[in-house]
């Protein structure tokens, strides 16, 4: 990582980014501090997840590094360019994909990438060329001619995306970008964001699917009321969780559960000397242990000494639900 | 210039959009042809008296003039619906992550509606010609560039309205409360005069209306009176609003939030 660094370029960089909004409940004017501060690095032709729960502030982060919304307060550098004295040079650098889809019903992806290419600036022709060049990298060439209405959600996907890089910027904002997506969608879409950092772009991608971040991503930063509360390679940040994850069911689902039963359960363990971690989750108890396999038996044993009915047990290695767990305290997968 | 590629860039996509949905030409005509044929034929006989009004020409002169403002200022204020749809659709986003010019995106906008105004009223003035209008072309050329610019201040008015409320359900009655009093105050049905009978009070009112003007200025020139300093003194005054709607609303594209 060390290493890495060095060599690596920056290509954003925040430091202290802020941004709060005014919202209005009856009479009551509330100040809601939606990103307080955020330090990031991305380094150049990465591809950078960012996650958090909603209203965790990814969102307005991803909207203040495209120039949508200004910031309150920090500074900000994105491909060499000053995001707050200069933001028009960095439009010219970046793409952006919103999450909720960017066409007219009414013309083709071919008219839509060419008009989006001109909006940067190109000339007819390099526009048209651009343009064929997306339509045929995101295998949208077959379609290129229809209306937009007429395409399928994954096709609609496939064209915002190819609009964010048709004017071949340095980095790209994907705003979660497989929400929605059928698995097989979303894994032709990973390809293509693959691809994307096969040329050299750089990808900054909101997601709140952990296997994605895990198996896309190479750095994640994880985001919870405002603040990052994690930063690395989902490899080195599932290492901090050392040891494995027992998942200990108390009560089979659809059986009213008995928060006495959950509470003795955690008194019990918790004085267990091979439990390093004990968390509470809903009716389930995790415990970060060394070792799965001997800890399992005598997990077992602890709870027929105590007469506490096990449902079910489980062992598994460390996932980034365990590491968003443990930074944020709930599970992403609640939301 | 990189304004003006940038407005004409937006104009050609907006009027592309518009050819594809081609019902608006029957919608846009509908009206007013109504309007000429169940509505002018009371005027004749209503106006004789006060207005000394004898043929069907003079009946239509004063008539189609008002005509053509009334769907420069309904059609221009119900622009925003449009640009509604566009928010939802993302398409206002993506283009502000371009460089593009701010202004070019309302004006690309508001000249498309401007340019479809002036078809209808084309369409219009020569039905109503068989209807027996007669009028100067240079006059009414002079009286589209007025209509232009009305409706480039309405549509302005209307998208920067849209881009503060975000939600049709406020547009339409928002757009209606303004546009009711501002039609009739603005002489549209019947000119609102002194000599005519009005009320002193409505003929004060109406006066500080800048559509009323406009609907004086254009009569103007229907009846060929270029000369008329009502002409100048209309086109300076829907000129000047158009301007001031137009740097207004380009401002709430340039900051648009969320």
């Amino acid at each position: 990582m060390v290493a890495r660094d060095k060599v690596a370029a920056v290509i954003i960089e925040t430091r202290g980014l802020r941004k709060s909004y005014r919202s209005r409940q009856g009479r009551e004017v509330k100040t809601v501090e939606a990103v307080r501060g955020v330090d990031l690095r991305v380094e150049q032709g990465e591809i950078f997840g960012f996650l958090g729960p909603n209203g965790a502030g990814k969102t307005t982060t991803l909207r203040m590094l495209a120039t949508l919304i200004d910031p309150d307060g920090g500074e900000a550098t994105i491909a060499g360019v000053d995001l707050r004295t200069d933001p028009g040079e960095v439009r010219r650098r970046i793409g952006y994909v919103a999450q909720g889809g960017s066409t007219w019903d009414e013309v083709t992806a071919r008219e839509e990438l060419t008009l989006h290419a001109r909006m940067y600036g190109l000339r007819k022709p390099d526009a048209q060329r651009r343009a064929t060049e997306a339509l045929a990298a995101f295998q949208l060439t077959e379609y290129a001619d229809r209306k937009c209405k007429t395409y399928s959600g994954g096709q609609r996907r496939r064209v915002d995306i190819a609009l964010g890089i048709v004017h071949e910027p340095r980095v790209v904002f994907l705003d979660e970008p497989t929400t929605g997506l059928d698995p097989q969608s979303r894994a032709h879409m990973w390809e293509e964001i693959r691809r994307l950092r096969t040329e050299g772009m750089t990808v900054f991608i909101t997601t709140h699917y952990l296997e994605e971040a895990d198996a896309l991503c190479d750095r994640i930063a994880i985001i919870d009321y405002g603040e990052l509360v994690a930063e690395g390679t989902p490899a080195s940040l599932k290492r901090e969780i050392s040891g494995e994850v027992v998942t200990v069911g108390l009560q089979p689902a659809g059986v009213e559960r008995s928060e006495a039963r959950t509470t003795s359960a955690a008194e019990v363990l918790d004085t267990q000397p091979y439990v390093r971690k004990l968390e509470t989750h809903e009716a389930d108890l995790r415990l970060y242990v060394d070792h799965g396999a001997t800890a399992v038996p005598q997990i077992m044993r602890a709870l027929e000494g105590a007469q506490i009915p096990l449902d079910s047990i489980e062992v598994h290695r460390p996932s980034l639900d365990d590491v968003f767990l443990a930074k944020t305290g709930r599970s992403l997968r609640e939301e | 210039m990189k304004l003006l590629r940038d407005t004409w860039l937006i104009f050609q996509r907006q009027a592309v959009l518009q050819l594809r949905q081609p019902v608006w030409i029957f919608v846009g005509i509908f009206q007013p042809v109504m309007y000429l044929l169940l509505f002018a034929p009371l005027l004749k006989p209503a106006l004789e008296g006060p207005l000394g009004l004898t043929t069907n020409a003079e009946v239509y002169r004063v008539f189609v003039p008002g005509m053509l403002v009334l769907i420069a200022i309904f059609g221009g204020l119900f622009q925003g619906f449009g640009l509604i749809a566009e928010l939802r659709a993302g398409v206002i986003e993506r283009s502000r992550v371009t460089p593009i010019s701010r202004l070019a995106l309302l004006l690309g906008r508001s000249l498309r509606d401007a340019m479809t105004l002036v078809v209808q009223a084309v369409i219009i003035t020569v039905l109503a010609l068989f209807f027996g209008l007669r009028t100067n072309l240079g006059d009414v050329l002079l009286a589209y560039l007025m209509l232009a610019l009305i409706a480039l201040m309405t549509s302005a008015v209307s998208y920067g309205v849209a881009l503060k409320v975000r939600s049709e359900d406020a547009l339409a009655p928002l757009m209606n409360t303004v546009a009711q009093p501002v039609f009739l105050l603005s002489g549209i049905l019947l000119p609102i005069s002194v000599e005519y009978g009005a009320p002193g009070w409505l003929v004060n009112v109406a006066k500080v209306n800048p559509f009323s003007w406009a609907v004086d200025g254009v009569r103007a020139l229907f009846a060929g009176d270029i000369g008329d300093p009502k002409v100048w003194q209309s086109l300076v005054i829907t000129g000047a609003l158009a301007a001031l709607a137009v740097v207004w609303a380009a401002r709430s594209f340039a900051r648009t939030v969320r």
